[in-house]
């Protein structure tokens, strides 16, 4: 008897477990509203990335012309396949201590996997990742980019990290 | 004992217009001849109305299942992707036919086609509107079961002459799958052949003339309905059920050793199956090209019949037709022993049950 009790709430519990299943998809089926896709080419003006999307890697400067890259190396050299160069000078600073100042930061978008290991390591948090993906272009060459700007120079009170937090 | 219906006599009958052609015809050449062009012509209206159904269907299937999954299906080629699967039919002609050594060639050039004719002859006997059908046969029902479990004969035939393991096995699950829900297909259809006392497809439309099968025949004939919605999407290979193509995404299936055309007349071949039984349940279940009418209330009749039939048995096939895609994009997919105990210890038994159940309805006649 209890068998065949059983048989029976099976079948109306498994009727009610697909109708809650279609009663989902019908929502959806029934609200356009909530579609995810951006339609790319037309939206192009109003389209915003989210936050932690990852276009290209960026050196952010401040209103100054600051950054808060130190040229320590160690973004070059933790970069899994070289796509970050730096070139940096020596200088006698003010208290007339040698210092290391960066002169370009050269950073292959060709090369470059976008695995975020620069960004994440970098002890003055002088990288980041920006929004822009339309990259393409028609010569290799502009793909090699300088990521600290003309004219910029290290921001003063740049307090470098010494754990990196995974 | 059956009881009689009267028909709605203001129903355009297309009888005068079939007969009209065929008087010009017999009129123009001698009978044999008028004979053979009519056959002719049938057929190429069946094989346009295949082709253009087909080709829509996977459009709309396309199309429903995005809208199911929150992204919009495809909306370049053409308006809206009107003509996307044109765009994809002339692709897979363009595609190289792998021949295959050791297969055993005639069978294998024959499976697609054995599908496909299939579906041909069971689109002849559906009837589109009053009178518009190619034929009317009095075994009307019995015929359309008989001609669609041909298909599997097809399905068998590709897997066993691709000379290949996964092919195989795949055939021979699907072969199982499609033989045991015919019966419950059958069985479900029994019901309202016991109600409406006929198995001509015309004569089942007749007799709801003063209200569908499925409210007259309250209780067992929403049963009925249920059953052989699940049974007959069981029977094409469709929705949650299609473990015998789904091997074809992660392994293989028994149309893996196919490309070009003839994977291109698999596809449609399952669509149009679709289509068909979709066509079926509606003209046996929901009233076929009837319109929606209320038994005594003879000006809402009246006001129904305004909409012309063809609409509503396209309308009906279509609501079926989503309801089928509904079921697809829903549920995940079952396994071949999960299938097989669906059919044969819960399908079955309410299908027996509910045919005494109808069988005792119409001795004591409480229906409507």
């Amino acid at each position: 008897m209890n068998s065949i009790i059983k048989y029976i709430t099976d079948i109306f519990k498994g009727v009610k477990s697909l109708w809650n299943g279609l009663r989902v998809t019908g929502y959806y089926f029934v609200h356009p509203g909530q579609i995810v896709t951006q339609q790319y080419p037309e939206n192009r003006k109003t389209l915003e990335m989210f936050e932690r999307f990852k276009g290209e890697v960026i050196m952010p400067h401040d209103e100054n012309n600051q950054h808060q890259c130190t040229g320590c190396g160690i973004c070059e050299l933790n970069c899994p396949n070289g796509s970050i160069e730096i070139i940096s000078n020596r200088i006698i600073n003010a208290e007339g201590k040698q210092e290391r100042i960066i002169d370009k930061h050269i950073y292959h978008l060709s090369m470059c996997t976008f695995c975020g290991l620069c960004v994440k390591t970098c002890p003055s948090d002088a990288l980041s990742f920006g929004l822009k993906f339309e990259h393409a272009v028609f010569d290799r060459h502009k793909l090699t980019k300088v990521l600290n700007k003309t004219g910029s120079s290290l921001k003063k009170d740049v307090v470098e990290k010494k754990e990196v937090k995974v | 004992m059956i009881k009689k219906y009267h028909m709605h006599f203001n129903i355009y009958d297309f009888t005068s217009f079939t007969q009209s052609i065929d008087k010009k015809l017999n009129e123009l050449m001698s009978p044999s001849w008028a004979l053979l062009s009519e056959f002719i012509l049938v057929g190429l209206v069946i094989l346009t109305f295949y082709a253009i159904i087909g080709l829509y269907l996977v459009y709309a299937e396309r199309k429903v299942c995005a809208f199911m999954q929150n992204r919009i299906g495809p909306n370049r080629v053409g308006k809206w992707g009107l003509l996307q699967t044109i765009a994809d039919l002339i692709k897979l002609l363009m595609k190289e036919l792998i021949p295959i050594k050791q297969a055993d060639k005639i069978l294998f050039n024959l499976a697609p086609f054995i599908v496909i004719i299939a579906s041909f002859m069971a689109i002849a006997a559906i009837p589109f509107a009053k009178g518009l059908h190619a034929i009317d046969l009095n075994i009307g029902i019995f015929y359309m079961i008989a001609v669609s479990s041909l298909g599997v004969i097809g399905i068998l035939l590709a897997g066993w002459s691709s000379n290949s393991k996964y092919p195989l096995i795949g055939a021979m699950r699907s072969g199982a799958q499609v033989v045991s829900y015919e019966l419950s297909v059958g069985l479900s259809l029994l019901t309202i052949i016991i109600f409406s006392g006929t198995m001509q497809l015309s004569g089942i439309v007749a007799s709801q003339a003063d209200g569908w099968w499925i409210f007259k025949g309250h209780i067992p004939a929403v049963i009925a309905f249920i059953v052989f919605l699940i049974a007959s999407t069981a029977e094409t290979n469709r929705g949650p059920f299609d473990l015998a193509e789904a091997e074809s995404e992660l392994t293989a299936g028994f149309h893996t050793e196919y490309s070009g055309i003839r994977f291109a007349f698999f596809f449609l071949a399952e669509y149009m199956n679709m289509f068909i039984v979709a066509s079926i349940a509606a003209t046996v279940f929901l009233g076929g090209w009837m319109p929606f009418h209320i038994g005594g209330l003879v000006a809402f009749n009246q006001v129904m019949d305004f909409i012309p039939p063809l609409c509503w048995y396209f309308g009906k096939t279509a609501f079926l037709i989503y309801l089928i895609m509904w079921f697809k994009w829903t549920f995940p997919r079952l396994r071949i022993d999960q299938l097989l105990t669906l059919e044969w210890k819960y399908l079955l038994p309410i299908n027996l049950l509910n045919i005494l159940l109808v069988a005792f309805l119409v001795m004591k006649g409480w229906y409507f």
